[in-house]
């Protein structure tokens, strides 16, 4: 039925790009949502401390000179007994400040989750719009394969991934490569539901005229596939790159646990973690749950984010 | 002078099931034949229309013009040139650039997220003429202001839009447009003003147009030559006046009585029998006989080849 | 004149968005009599649809009645509950809608979604549930209907599926059926089936029918009375012969000048300029006023007299020497 009013905003020419996006359906919704709101801040209270550190930090827990194993084990807001210095979140077995710690980590866990998330969004865009413009035999191997990988637990994968790039590196290499590995796995393990996603959203858009018109101007398949089909694709890829965000941030956090992932000398907050748990039977319970509180928090909070933004852009919902 | 030649110009679809069913069902494959040896040609700056119903392949004939489909058999021949088979890429090149489509959704044919002067200029980017003011000019000239090359698609309403598509058409100078239900998405009052507009282009640019439509009061203003499809094959070809005048085969004699008449209050007609075949499994010989009136024996057995009948052209055995 | 099954008083429908309040139906008042066709029609944007969804409590919210009244047999129905509503829709009311599937449950047989309707509203056995049904299906002009009742929807054809959808809406015997561009989606030649079924079930069975439609050729052919809306307003209302032949609003006048007619020949078609205003941006005064040819200051600032039986809503309606 075509008799269902669509209000439109009315163009108005002498409007700032900035007004017109303020006055946006998105950002209308996004101020109606109390969750976004909270979720959206503290997402950006983790990201600039994290980005910050360095500035934040009162010591750089990686510099050896600016440790005193004496501050050993201090409980958060206590003076230690030796030195007498007080520490926000106390230390841990080494004396490192745990504040400091779970700021440098963070830095570690977003980075490999953003890079993991943009190299599998990259990976899974690619394969999804060739399988679904070309369609074919390209589109069946890509997508059974796509079908298989998904039988296993992604963090499988990432593990077989990181194990056997580990028996590949040369033993010296292996700490100052960790990270790219892990990379590497976690972007693998997660690309196959962005190039499920842009598969379907591409065999829509193909099926339109616009494409039409492109390809009987004589445009080559790759510039109608970047130029056209990719901006309309992107939206739901947003959705799932934030959502695989929090997932990409659990599975390094797994990862590091288990020991397979960043190195103590790059400690994320899953090796904090994995470190903190040795100490909790014996007392020192802040070595271990103020990292995975803040694990806690970044991983909601993005994926909370993550939900808004799908019913936000999703105009069934709406 | 005839601009475009079709010939003898076929298509047939696989409407199979994927293969590890056919295996597992032991079906053979499924073809539909979309478009059967079709045959006519259209004169340099004038209008052709193609008119039929859901199945008759009229979508598909003008596909195949522009190029978006190749045939299964047959050939199409733009200014003597066969896009289908032309080795010589910069003959290609210059038969695509004199031939452009308009199509049936104005919503779907505009790219959401381009701003109208890059939707416009694309045809002239593509082969990388000079665009500096096109978009504008082109605006003006389908009614639209210059101004509104700075925005987006849907900023404009349906029959703007299709303005727009109109521009982008424009913009390479081509001398064949396909028009593919141009009017079929619009309201009334809009579907004048494209008419109107098409007219009006058509003078002034000296061009030729493949108006495909199931709107009979739009190809009998529009057109100079009608062809009328049934399932996928030409029954008739004749000019507007005679065809409307003077139908000589039995399914346009019906097309034209089922066709609702502003004038004809409370009319009370038998309407037609039946409904279109399943083009998948055509009837044989004549594939109108089992809705036709007239059918005789020899329709249900052996198939009309069009022949000449004054200056109109039908595939009727019984139709003189 | 008898008493009319339908009758809509001064119906306004209201969608509050968030930047105000728009009125896709606007003081509308129109009556059908039993066994008569009254054509709605109007332009997309026209609040056709949104009037018929409104009498059989169809809005989808937030659109909702603003005021207004809806008068079915003698009763008040724009302020029954949603379960009042829903044994009303299928009893007292058919429908008809663009695409047959939206009607039909694709999972059931058709004999079962036709003798569940008539179990759910009429006192009958099943058994006569059933023997109903094939004479429905047959009135209908369904061929073999005994043997298609176990039929999928999804095993008809497209104008097979709508006379499956009108032997539905007519199975409880309403005494309205609304049917929402039921030939849009199909063929000319069904088209003039379905247009002839509806035209015989309303004169045999008496049964009011409201056709909502584009297409002004339907109009003239089924019609006995047409009302022409445009941007939620009744434009006029009246006998469809005198609204098609000597239009009296301006609006109705340029739509039928500017549909292509094979009379007109080949010259210039006549064109409305503009098109529809959104909801959003109804102009003030008269809706039609920015299009119109003949509009004065008076058309910009006042709506003008509301649309009714014999009277155009315009200031300056085009008057003719009637032509018998």
């Amino acid at each position: 039925m075509t008799d269902t009013p669509v209000p439109k905003t009315a163009p108005v020419r002498d409007k700032s790009r900035f007004a017109v996006a303020m006055e946006s359906d998105f950002v209308y919704a996004f101020k109606r949502s109390p969750v976004a709101i909270v979720s959206c801040i503290v997402v950006l209270i983790l990201v600039l401390s994290a980005v910050f550190a360095p500035l934040i930090a009162t010591t750089n827990p990686f510099d050896p000179a600016s440790l005193n194993l004496m501050n050993g084990f201090t409980a958060p807001m206590e003076p230690n007994a030796f030195t007498g210095d007080t520490f926000l979140l106390g230390t841990d077995d080494q004396g490192r400040d745990v504040f400091s710690t779970i700021l440098y980590g963070m830095r570690i866990s977003l980075f490999v989750g953003v890079a993991a998330v943009l190299f599998a969004m990259v990976l899974g865009i690619t394969l999804g719009l060739i399988s679904g413009y070309f369609g074919g035999w390209t589109e069946t191997i890509i997508m059974r394969t796509a079908d298989v990988q998904l039988t296993f637990p992604s963090i499988l994968v990432a593990m077989l991934i990181f194990g056997i790039a580990k028996g590949v590196t040369p033993v010296e290499y292996r700490d100052q490569m960790a990270i790219w590995v892990l990379i590497l796995a976690i972007g693998l393990s997660d690309w196959v539901q962005f190039a499920r996603v842009v598969r379907s959203a591409t065999l829509v858009e193909k099926s339109k005229d616009y494409v039409a018109a492109a390809r009987l101007i004589g445009r080559k398949p790759g510039a109608i596939m970047l130029r056209h089909i990719l901006p309309n694709v992107l939206s739901p890829v947003l959705v799932i790159a934030t959502i695989s965000l929090a997932l990409a941030i659990i599975a390094e956090a797994t990862l590091s646990f288990l020991g397979v992932g960043a190195p103590p000398t790059q400690p994320s907050l899953g090796t904090l973690i994995r470190i903190g748990q040795g100490f909790l039977f014996s007392g020192e319970w802040w070595i271990l749950l103020f990292p995975a509180v803040t694990l806690l928090a970044l991983a909601l909070s993005v994926n909370l984010l993550g939900d808004w933004l799908r019913d936000a852009l999703n105009p069934r919902l709406r | 002078m005839d601009l475009v030649k079709v010939k003898n110009l076929s298509r047939s679809f696989d409407v199979s099931k994927p293969w590890l069913n056919r295996v597992i069902e032991r079906q053979p494959k499924l073809f539909l034949k979309a478009v059967s040896e079709v045959d006519f040609d259209i004169a340099e700056r004038s209008t052709y229309a193609l008119v039929g119903e859901s199945g008759s392949g009229k979508s598909t004939i003008g596909r195949m013009l522009v190029g978006l489909l190749t045939p299964s058999d047959g050939n199409v021949e733009i200014e003597g040139v066969d896009l289908a088979h032309e080795t010589d890429a910069a003959k290609v090149a210059a038969v695509r650039a004199d031939i452009q489509m308009i199509f049936q959704d104005p919503y779907a044919s505009l790219n959401p997220r381009w701003r109208v002067r890059d939707i416009i200029v694309e045809p002239v980017l593509a082969q990388g003429g000079d665009t500096a003011g096109l978009a504008e000019r082109l605006l003006e000239q389908v009614g639209l202001s210059a101004e509104d090359a700075g925005k987006f698609p849907h900023e404009f309403s349906g029959g703007q839009r299709q303005r727009i598509c109109i521009a982008r058409a424009l913009s390479s100078e081509p001398r064949l447009i396909v028009c593919d239900e141009p009017t079929s998405a619009l309201d009334v009052s809009v579907q004048a003003q494209v008419l109107n507009l098409m007219s009006d282009l058509k003078d002034s640019f000296g061009l030729t147009y493949l108006l495909i439509s199931h709107d009979l009061t739009v190809v009998q203003h529009m057109a100079d030559r009608i062809g009328v499809l049934y399932l996928g094959r030409l029954v008739e070809e004749a000019d507007p006046d005679t065809l409307f005048s003077d139908p000589k085969h039995p399914y346009t004699q019906m097309l034209l009585e089922a066709a609702p008449r502003l004038d004809a209050f409370g009319r009370e007609v038998t309407p037609p029998e039946g409904e279109i075949p399943n083009p998948i499994d055509p009837p044989t010989g004549c594939a109108f006989h089992p809705r036709c009136p007239l059918a005789v024996d020899r329709c249900r057995t052996e198939r009309p080849e069009l022949r000449e009948i004054g200056t109109s052209r039908a595939a009727c055995h019984l139709a003189e | 004149m008898t008493d009319p099954v339908l009758s809509i008083r001064d119906l306004s429908v209201e969608i509050p968005t968030r930047k105000g309040v728009v009125c896709p139906v606007d003081s509308v008042s129109y009556d059908i009599a039993p066994g008569e066709i009254l054509g709605v029609v109007g332009e997309s944007g026209a609040g056709k649809s949104m009037a018929g969804n409104a009498v059989i409590g169809l809005l989808n919210p937030p659109a909702r009645i603003a005021k207004g009244e809806i008068w079915l047999n003698g009763t008040r129905i724009d302020q029954l509950s949603g379960d009042a509503m829903r044994r009303l829709r299928g009893k007292e009311i058919g429908m008809v809608f663009q695409d047959p599937l939206t009607s039909l449950n694709p999972l059931l047989q058709i004999g079962d979604q036709l003798t569940e309707t008539m179990l759910t509203h009429l006192d009958i056995s099943r058994s006569e549930a059933e023997q109903r049904a094939i004479a429905a299906l047959q009135e209908v002009g369904i061929p073999g209907a005994a043997d298609r009742l176990n039929s999928y929807p999804h095993e008809f054809s497209g104008g097979m599926r709508q006379r499956v959808v009108i032997a539905l809406a007519l199975c409880a015997e309403p005494s309205l059926v609304i049917a929402d561009e039921p030939t849009t989606a199909l063929d000319v030649s069904v088209q003039a089936q379905i247009v002839a079924l509806l035209k015989k079930l309303c004169r045999e069975r008496g049964t009011a029918i409201m056709l909502i439609t584009h297409d002004m050729g339907v109009i003239a052919e089924a019609a006995d009375r047409v009302a022409v809306m445009y941007a939620g307003r009744l434009a006029e209302l009246g006998p469809v012969r005198e609204i098609l032949t000597s239009p009296s609003h301006p609006y109705t006048d340029g739509l039928m000048a500017s549909t292509p007619l094979a009379s007109r020949g080949k010259s210039r078609l006549h064109q409305i300029p503009g098109s529809m205003p959104r909801l959003n941006a109804i102009p003030d005064g008269c809706a039609f006023n920015p299009r119109c040819p003949y509009a004065a200051d008076k058309c910009r600032h006042d709506p003008g007299p509301q649309g009714a039986e014999g009277r155009a809503a315009c200031w300056f309606p085009i008057v003719r020497e009637r032509t018998a």
